[in-house]
């Protein structure tokens, strides 16, 4: 009997039937054959539309070769027919699980080139918004790598102070994954008094959740034993690779953008950078922990000098540039300038001064760089995103080489690979 | 703690009228150089001393269709980590013979960063590993960045897409 499977290339599993000669298999391998494996594009343990097609010896990991590209979508070459405002959407769709992240760098960079400086307000409400994106992001990547562990408690606990995240972001702009929030300059409004009580709310509440998150897992037997040693990565691999983020502070650099090339005034806060030893699992797993906590900190101070802010001066959500700013819709009905502005900046009829910029925000998963080129058009000339997702994912495959096929997978989950970001 | 000028009369020392185009646009410091000087640069660069240039940020590429000769611009960002420095370095490529040294030996990460590069713009990196299109299917045979595709024209209307409401 003879089955003929014609799944062609996307079939899930794949049994390889090259003869034996074919096969290097590693020394003292009781197996006759290796085994190739498709991990993804839709393994539901890759989290994401990316494949690794794994060469298996048993179960253990002889080679790896990573696939990415299945969401592709051009945002490069779209951004150069684009104004600079409807780029924002684009970003959104770059780290997905801190989206406001990537559209405030975004806004910085544009900033940059625009020689605008923003009031101090806004720097402040930006790093709140900035630092509860950043918690939304470790969240998911950690309480992942508890799923993927098997311990799918901690996820489900920490969803729903995820939902009191989005709710803020709800509040300010209206969108939840995708928030396209902000300006050039600033915010599109004020943040109301609901955001204020749901920021307490999440102060008052998130300290306890995460304590108990980390009651879960941090000294649970299982999940250290299933972590510790698997993944691993020198500090001088990371740093070959492009590590950046949590993935090489856990390697013990601590390299972080916001205190090596300080943006919207985080010079201003008091924090720390965690780093780790050895870079397994285990250990970027501990730095996320421990960023969330920092992160809390900023948001506290930053919350306290945006309360410090009295008169006229709480008013300010945006820095004075008619050019990019999008005036108030009661303004446009009413007032010449406000109406003109208005229709320059819908019409994407303001030129962009040449120059070129490089500029970058620590994201959710590492640096997270935009090299922007204008020459003077109503669009950037190029656009690129320094995206750290694509950088260190090409590590996968030494960082796996002889290890266990489920820890292959929890090392991919701990990396916090995001299709969307590797892609662009 | 090395400065822009350090970096620049450092760089002049070694390789004299070599390395041109000395920019600092909004502080980063720029150069060129010709495009079969890339290696021997890039590892000057990381190996002295003083100016430890060992973390490769960024590669990518530019395309300039009206510069002859020099149409495609490889761009290097490359970050002093200790001291907290960044510069910019580019070369400039013929459009005919797009070939340039690739940086893997010196740097893992370049691998992926060169293949999106020679993907999207057609760059050959000469002795790269595996120098092939990554975010794009194989079987394209164009370089889809190059400034000669643009988008398509929202306005255009010799389409018939009348399920699709254009």
């Amino acid at each position: 009997m003879c089955f003929h499977w014609h799944i062609g290339t996307s079939a899930h599993w794949h049994i390889n039937t090259m003869t034996e000669h074919h096969i290097k298999l590693p020394e003292g391998s009781i197996e006759k054959t290796t085994t190739t494996l498709n991990l993804g594009p839709t393994h539901p343990a890759t989290h994401g539309v990316f494949q690794n097609i794994l060469e298996l010896d048993g179960e253990r990991i002889v080679s790896a070769e990573q696939t990415v590209g299945y969401i592709h979508r051009a945002f490069e070459k779209i951004a150069e027919r684009r104004p600079l405002y409807q780029i924002t959407p684009l970003t959104d769709r770059l780290n997905y699980c801190s989206s406001p992240i990537n559209n405030m760098g975004w806004h910085l960079v544009c900033e940059k080139l625009l020689h605008i400086k923003t009031p101090k307000r806004v720097d402040y409400m930006r790093v709140i918004i900035m630092e509860l994106a950043r918690i939304s992001d470790h969240l998911i990547c950690n309480s992942v790598v508890g799923v993927d562990s098997g311990a799918f408690t901690g996820f489900l606990y920490v969803m729903q102070y995820r939902e009191l995240i989005y709710e803020i972001y709800e509040e300010i702009c209206g969108s939840r994954l995708t928030t396209n929030m902000g300006r050039i300059g600033g915010f599109e409004r004020n943040f109301n008094s609901t955001v204020f009580a749901k920021l307490e709310k999440f102060l008052k509440e998130y300290p306890a959740v995460l304590r108990e998150f980390e009651n879960l897992f941090t000294r649970n037997r299982i999940f250290m034993d299933r972590t510790i040693g698997t993944g691993g990565i020198s500090a001088e691999r990371a740093l070959n690779y492009g590590f950046t983020g949590p993935n090489l502070r856990a390697a013990g650099v601590d390299y972080d953008v916001r205190v090596h090339t300080p943006y919207s005034s985080y010079e201003d806060f008091d924090f720390v950078i965690p780093v780790g030893k050895t870079g397994d699992t285990y250990d970027r797993f501990l730095v996320r922990n421990q960023e969330m906590w920092e992160s809390l900190k900023i948001i506290e101070q930053a919350y306290r000098k945006v309360q410090e802010f009295k008169g006229a001066d709480a008013e300010v959500y945006h820095a004075d540039v008619p050019e990019y700013f999008l005036p108030e819709k009661s303004d446009v009905y009413t007032k010449m300038e406000a109406l003109i502005w208005h229709f320059k900046i819908v019409m994407g009829e303001t030129e962009i001064p040449p120059g070129e910029v490089y500029h970058s925000v620590e994201g959710g998963n590492g640096e997270l760089g935009f090299y922007l080129i204008s020459d003077g058009g109503r669009a950037p000339y190029r656009l690129h995103f320094r995206r750290p997702c694509f950088i260190y994912y090409q590590a996968y495959s030494e960082l796996t080489q002889g290890s266990m096929l489920s820890d292959a997978v929890l090392t991919m989950s701990s990396l916090n690979l995001i299709a969307g970001e590797m892609d662009a | 703690m090395v400065s822009n000028d350090i970096v620049k009369q450092r760089l002049t020392e070694h390789f004299g009228e070599q390395v041109s185009n000395f920019e600092e646009p909004y502080g980063m410091l720029s150069f060129e150089s010709p495009k079969d000087l890339n290696l021997k640069l890039l590892q000057f660069l990381y190996d002295d001393p003083e100016l430890r240039f060992q973390f490769l940020t960024d590669l990518t590429a530019v395309h300039y269709p009206h510069q002859k000769g020099r149409e495609l611009a490889v761009v290097y960002h490359l970050h002093n980590l200790i001291d907290n420095i960044r510069i910019r370095y580019k070369v400039f490529t013929d459009i005919e013979k797009p070939d340039v040294f690739t940086a893997t030996k010196l740097y893992s990460s370049a691998n992926w960063m060169e293949r999106e590069t020679y993907d999207f713009y057609g760059i050959i990196f000469v002795g790269h590993p595996n120098l092939k299109r990554i975010l794009n299917v194989d079987e394209m045979n164009y370089f889809p960045m190059r400034k000669e595709y643009p988008l398509e024209d929202q306005t255009r209307i010799d389409k018939d897409d009348a399920m699709f409401g254009r």
